[in-house]
């Protein structure tokens, strides 16, 4: 086996870890206070104001999607069976295009903050934002515990923090970033995180392929010597081909219903801001898989699978273990960081879209009936997140040592099922009613959570059964079409005038778009369009 | 008669952007699909290696992951191009 194996410094209070992390926290704070001068408005609170570059939007979508699970998931997944690992990744990635070319152009022409905003604009206000809300705060709850739980044990190992400590940390620091920062410093924190997380992965890649001529190839030689060739073919992990085909739906279209993905499109300034900073978040997010993937094998090679596995039987800890082999305590304290990091932003991006279907769906637009005072708004926003934030946190303790894992996947389910056909129907179906929104959704999320409870993941897996009710691990294959068949005959079922005839208005502003207020009006002078260069150029807000 | 032809435009407009967008979503979805299926269906193939250390399945994964950039780059050149052009001029037509 390799001499480099034991002795790990992981795990004990790393001088170079705590450095980087009270560094990264500083620095955040700093931008916090900063971005906390600047939230005086709803708009600036869940929108940035609209005054997001495409090129920053890019990274701070890449930053909400590189989840610590994808970072220290997928390289432990290719250190402990090889090709498997790009299976996952290769599905996390192709969501992406399809939020391009569906999604984030007609998203950011007629929403203001959430989702709900595009599916009710021309259906009855209520019931479309109660159930949309459901949605998001299943999603929002659902990959929430996932992270947090994910914090806790990662923070544990990693710095030899107590599960709790860990939990409430990640949770008081992120409420500081929502609460006073809003979507301003949120969106600065997940550029600085995915900043770092890319720098930290490719100098770990860079360091790995020194040792194999720069050349990846050589290093998956050197991984099949060592394990077999079967590690460079696909394994176990798709047992089934109807299995592949359900998670590979799930995947590809519950990005593009992730409440705090689609908020994000709210932030740049027009459509075509929009358009451009998926291109630029589906470039970053594809490459950081492709180096994850030499990770993975450099950890299985260089660290070896016994190892990874005596520090985590998951194989999680296979990225840090790795950076302390090729670089030491000191490359093994950044990466930690660079982990630490990564999930205080993911929650606080999830936590900021919880709070907006509360305060905007709920509370601004159901309640209230569009009549509560912009400082009320505000207030209202700033209680629902700090709300949101103390409810992860309790979740996280509650959580403590079940296995969670199964919930992001949960997550997607119901993304996909329970928002995604509706948004895309609403925004392309001219017959489409309140009814049919309201069935879509509901079947969509209630059927993603009953077949997942019904899943061998859980009755066999958590609860010990020897059956499963409902054979396929990840529902998407049914639940998808599902809710899309639902929304149509309901639709067709129950027609409503109203909503067919404001088709042609959602259609203009939707290609058009539509001046938001405290927003320059997309609606430029025609020179000015033509004479703007890309989305790229508009000034910095730093 | 003027406000015909501007609502024609403008469905016009409508419908080339759900035409390109939902083939480039076929094409992802095919490309992705046809990944897994092979993954399920076809195991020795895709373990099959080129030379020493490259499997087919490493190179379909990465050609996955390729074609997402190389589509959604398509996309971008196709909106900021001709579609904008349209637009541009759909707006201009008051």
């Amino acid at each position: 086996m390799n001499p480099t194996t034991t002795g790990t410094q992981l795990g004990q209070p790393n001088t170079t870890a705590i450095v980087f992390f009270l560094l990264f926290v500083g620095i955040t704070l700093a931008i916090t206070y900063w971005a906390a001068r600047k939230t005086k408005t709803t708009s600036e609170f869940f929108a940035a104001g609209g005054g997001v570059s495409a090129v920053q939007n890019g990274f701070a979508l890449a930053g909400d999607f590189m989840s610590a699970a994808s970072f220290l998931g997928i390289a432990g997944l290719v250190a402990m069976s090889g090709f498997d690992g790009l299976i996952y990744s290769v599905g996390w990635l192709v969501g992406w295009p399809v939020v391009t070319f569906l999604i984030a152009e007609p998203l950011r022409n007629l929403g203001k903050y959430t989702f709900a905003d595009v599916v009710a604009y021309r259906l009855k206000q209520t019931p479309v934002r109660l159930s949309a809300a459901l949605g998001t705060l299943a999603v929002v709850s659902f990959y929430l515990i996932a992270q947090m739980v994910g914090a806790g044990n990662l923070i544990h190992l990693l710095f030899g923090l107590s599960y709790e400590m860990a939990v409430i940390i990640v949770g008081a620091v992120m409420i500081l970033y929502v609460l006073f920062g809003g979507m301003i410093a949120t969106t600065w924190v997940q550029i600085v995180k995915a900043v770092l997380l890319l720098a930290g992965a490719t100098a770990l890649a860079v360091a790995v392929l020194y040792k194999f001529g720069f050349n990846p190839v050589n290093l998956f030689n050197e991984a099949a010597t060592q394990y077999g060739a079967e590690t460079l073919a696909p394994g176990k992990l798709v047992a089934s081909p109807l299995e592949a085909i359900s998670l590979g739906l799930a995947l590809m279209f519950g990005t593009a219903g992730l409440p705090h993905i689609l908020m994000r499109f709210y932030t740049v300034p027009d459509a075509k801001a929009a358009r451009s900073s998926v291109f630029y978040a589906t470039g970053l997010i594809g490459y950081f898989y492709l180096v994850t993937f030499i990770l993975g094998f450099g950890a299985s090679v260089l660290v070896g699978r016994t190892a990874i596995t005596g520090v985590d039987k998951g194989g999680n800890m296979a990225a840090p273990m790795l950076a302390e082999v090729v670089g030491g305590t000191g490359f093994l304290g950044f990466i930690s960081a660079v982990a630490f990091a990564t999930i205080l932003a993911v929650v606080a991006g999830l936590t900021l879209s919880g709070a907006a279907a509360l305060s905007h769906d709920l509370w601004s637009t159901v309640v209230r009936k569009g009549k509560a005072p912009e400082h009320e708004q505000l207030k209202v926003a700033r209680l629902a997140s700090l709300l949101l934030g103390v409810l992860a946190v309790v979740l996280g303790v509650i959580f403590k040592g079940q296995n969670v894992a199964f919930m992001v996947g949960l997550a997607f389910a119901i993304a996909a099922s329970g928002n995604f056909p509706a948004l895309l129907l609403s925004m392309s179906w001219k017959k489409f009613t309140t009814n049919g929104a309201v069935a879509s959704m509901l079947v969509g999320t209630f059927s993603a959570v009953v077949l997942i409870f019904l899943s061998p993941t859980v009755q066999v897996d958590l609860l010990k059964n020897t059956e499963a009710f409902f054979p396929l691990k990840n529902p998407g294959v049914i639940t998808i079409p599902l809710s899309f068949v639902v929304g149509v005959v309901v639709s067709l079922l129950f027609p409503e005038r109203e909503a067919s005839e404001r088709f042609d208005e959602v259609r203009h502003r939707m290609h058009v778009g539509a001046p938001t207020e405290g927003l320059p009006a997309p609606e430029v002078p025609a020179s000015t369009a033509v004479a703007t260069p890309p989305a790229v150029v508009h000034p910095s807000k730093a | 008669m003027q406000t015909n032809s501007r609502e024609e435009a403008l469905e016009a407009l409508a419908a080339s952007r759900w035409r390109v967008a939902a083939a480039l979503t076929v094409a992802m979805l095919v490309a992705y699909l046809g990944f897994i299926l092979l993954v399920a269906f076809n195991k020795p193939l895709m373990g099959q290696q080129i030379i020493p250390g490259l499997s087919i399945g490493i190179v379909l994964g990465v050609l996955v992951i390729l074609a997402a950039w190389l589509l959604t780059g398509i996309y971008i050149v196709w909106a900021n191009g001709k579609y904008d052009r349209a637009l541009h001029q759909y707006r201009g037509r008051k």
